[in-house]
């Protein structure tokens, strides 16, 4: 297992030091005068500009400046935005649990819905019923979610009036976010109708973001199981007569469930790419919304640690899901 | 020569014409996936014919319709079927002008995400060593960031419009190719035909492209249908975001961007723009299911 994980982290380490390039390099690949970008002062005397450029680095060899900005993201500093003047690091930390709990919400929803889905599919292959599922499985996984979001703003927020259409929590209630989760917070500060409200504003935006998720899971899951429906061992359990809930339940599903173990965890990558849609219609304070925000106010190194930081958390999910992997599936690890 | 050339094509058409009914066979077996090819044929003809079916120009604004319902709803008019926007313009027409445009994408990504992604996916494959490790460290690395974030990314600096979005696009599918490409071209590399090849005097270029990449098209092809919709989709979340197509053009995603305002009082302008880009995606989804099972050898049972 010792030289599993080191050889995960003997790719990943390369892949980290290439991540760091390209948003190190990001800056300066954009049109325009990099010290004006970065100080965000547009007009600026030759001193002031030099005096910048001397204080952000910029005088300096490029790879000096790479391994001064290297050393700077791994003792912790991505730098200050542009716009608010604070510590990037610090804001992703605010925002990153709203992302969290959208995700994880998301996530919970499509593996409560999606694994039962494919089995079911699995057992009643060539069914109506598997041709159901399968349909609306395909149709959620073509699925532009940014419209699918609208829809459903228009149904439940418009027409039903059942939910609200933006943010985290009702403006009526107000209390100091202890773990940043509103799920949790909510509770803890003892208010009635908090939790409610948190809930409801959860609603659709995990609903929007489950959705290619959900898809891919029971896509996945049942291929898995067709595939271990067909193998020897299978057919021994039943013929010994074992109850279909057992055949399918335990022998079945036990190894079937491998390959959408790594599908859910390939979702990770999916999840914050839809978090960037999903937040922007629900005006859902993450890190998604954080970055498109930052694109259109030009914020550059926001956007810099924010590229950084997300592909930095894709990869540490990805390692701990090969790792998981290799517990459950003992074949890998040679 | 030209009895080689003869004997050639002889040889090679009634292979070429049992495999394209080998596969139609297989193809036609999923219902799904011919219902998606007649839906994507007739997103082809709409794409095509679409100056003459449209009954208006797509950024013709009328003063006097502005915000119309379809024509079924009270209020609505028959020469806008399908209602119009909030300046006016006629939602068919552009819907239909939209079809160039989604198709337009997916033909410019995937061509250009596939050629990309075979060369290099050849070459890492090929010569392998250093050249194969630097080239997959590379891949990983743009394979690390969420796809729509880095097209995203580059949008913001190449600057927003359709051709950097489809670049960006573009880039970011790659990966895919490479990937498979290498895989499918190491497993083909040492069987016999390509030593039979070499040892005929072959250079590596004629192996690599001649040779190998014939045999390694299955996985490829169907790869191309999904980086067809995944384009298809991507540029239309980038348009939604405002760094895809500009407005006015009749881009549906950018469609999208424009009627966010007016969701809770004209459902149209949100409605059908989305479900021309879900249909035109489903459809091409489809087709790439029926592909795989008729393009890849794990699943037929022969």
């Amino acid at each position: 297992m010792l030289r599993f994980l080191l050889g995960r982290l003997a790719v990943l380490i390369p892949t980290f030091i290439g991540v760091s390039i390209i948003a190190f390099s990001f800056i300066r690949l954009l049109p325009g005068d990099p010290v004006a970008l970065l100080s965000g002062e547009r007009v600026m005397s030759p001193e002031r500009h030099a005096q910048i450029s001397h204080e952000l680095g910029f005088d300096r060899p490029m790879i000096t400046q790479y391994l001064d900005y290297l050393g700077g993201v791994l003792s912790g500093d991505f730098g200050t935005s542009i716009v608010t003047k604070s510590s990037i690091l610090d804001q992703f930390f605010v925002l990153f649990p709203a992302t969290v709990e959208l995700s994880v919400c998301a996530i919970i929803l499509a593996i409560v819905l999606g694994i039962p889905a494919g089995i079911f599919a699995a057992i009643k292959r060539g069914t109506l019923f598997d041709q159901t599922i399968m349909g609306t499985a395909l149709v959620g996984y073509s699925m532009p979610i940014f419209w699918w979001g609208l829809l459903l703003i228009i149904l439940f927020s418009g027409i039903l009036q059942w939910t609200p259409v933006s943010g985290r929590i009702s403006l009526m209630y107000f209390f100091p976010p202890v773990t940043g989760f509103m799920l949790i917070d909510s509770l803890l500060s003892g208010q009635s109708g908090a939790f409610k409200s948190a809930v409801s504003h959860l609603l659709l935006p995990t609903i929007v973001l489950s959705t290619i998720p959900l898809a891919v899971i029971a896509r996945q899951t049942r291929s898995a199981m067709l595939e271990v429906l067909g193998e020897d061992y299978v057919r021994t359990a039943r013929a010994k007569g074992l109850s279909p809930f057992r055949v399918i339940g335990v022998h079945a599903l036990r190894n079937a469930m491998i390959p959408v173990v790594t599908t859910i965890g390939l979702q990770v990558g999916v999840l914050l790419a839809g978090a960037i849609l999903t937040e922007t219609i629900f005006s859902w304070p993450g890190i998604g919304k954080w970055m498109v925000d930052s694109v259109f106010r030009r914020d550059y190194p926001v956007i810099q640690g924010g590229l950084l930081l997300i592909a930095g958390i894709i990869m540490v999910v990805n390692l701990i899901v090969d790792l998981l992997y290799g517990l459950i599936n003992p074949r890998i690890r040679r | 020569m030209a009895d080689t050339t003869a004997i050639e094509s002889i040889s090679v058409d009634p292979s070429r014409r049992a495999r394209l009914a080998e596969f139609w066979y297989y193809f036609s077996e999923n219902r799904g996936a011919v219902i998606g090819l007649w839906v994507f044929l007739a997103l082809v003809v709409i794409a095509i014919l679409a100056p003459v079916l449209a009954p208006h120009l797509p950024n013709a604004q009328y003063r006097d319709a502005v915000l119309l319902p379809p024509f079924w709803e009270a209020g609505g008019r028959v020469s806008y079927l399908l209602g119009t926007d909030a300046v006016g313009r006629d939602m068919l027409s552009r819907l239909l002008y939209g079809a160039q445009y989604s198709l337009f994408i997916g033909v410019i990504v995937t061509t250009i995400a596939l050629t990309g992604g075979i060369v290099i996916g050849v070459i890492a494959g090929y010569f392998g060593g250093w050249l194969d490790t630097l080239i997959m460290r590379v891949m990983d690395v743009i394979l690390a960031f969420p796809s729509l974030l880095l097209a995203l990314v580059l949008v913001a600096v190449l600057g927003p419009g359709l051709t950097n979005a489809m670049i960006a696009i573009a880039l970011v599918l790659q990966p895919h190719f490479v990937r498979l490409t290498r895989a499918a071209v190491m497993a083909e590399k040492n069987r016999e035909y390509v030593t039979a090849a070499r040892v005929a005097g072959a250079g590596n270029f004629r192996l690599m492209f001649k040779t190998i990449l014939p045999n390694c098209l299955g996985p490829l092809i169907v790869q191309a249908t999904l980086s067809f919709s995944n384009a298809i989709l991507d540029a239309a979340a980038l348009g939604f975001l405002g760094m895809g197509a500009q407005p006015p053009t009749p881009e549906w995603g950018t469609m999208l961007a424009e009627a966010r305002e007016f969701i809770l009082r004209a459902w149209w302008v949100v409605t059908f723009p989305g479900l021309a880009i879900l249909i035109t995606v489903l459809a091409i989804n489809l087709m790439g299911d029926g592909l795989r099972d008729a393009l890849d050898p794990k699943l037929k049972r022969s």
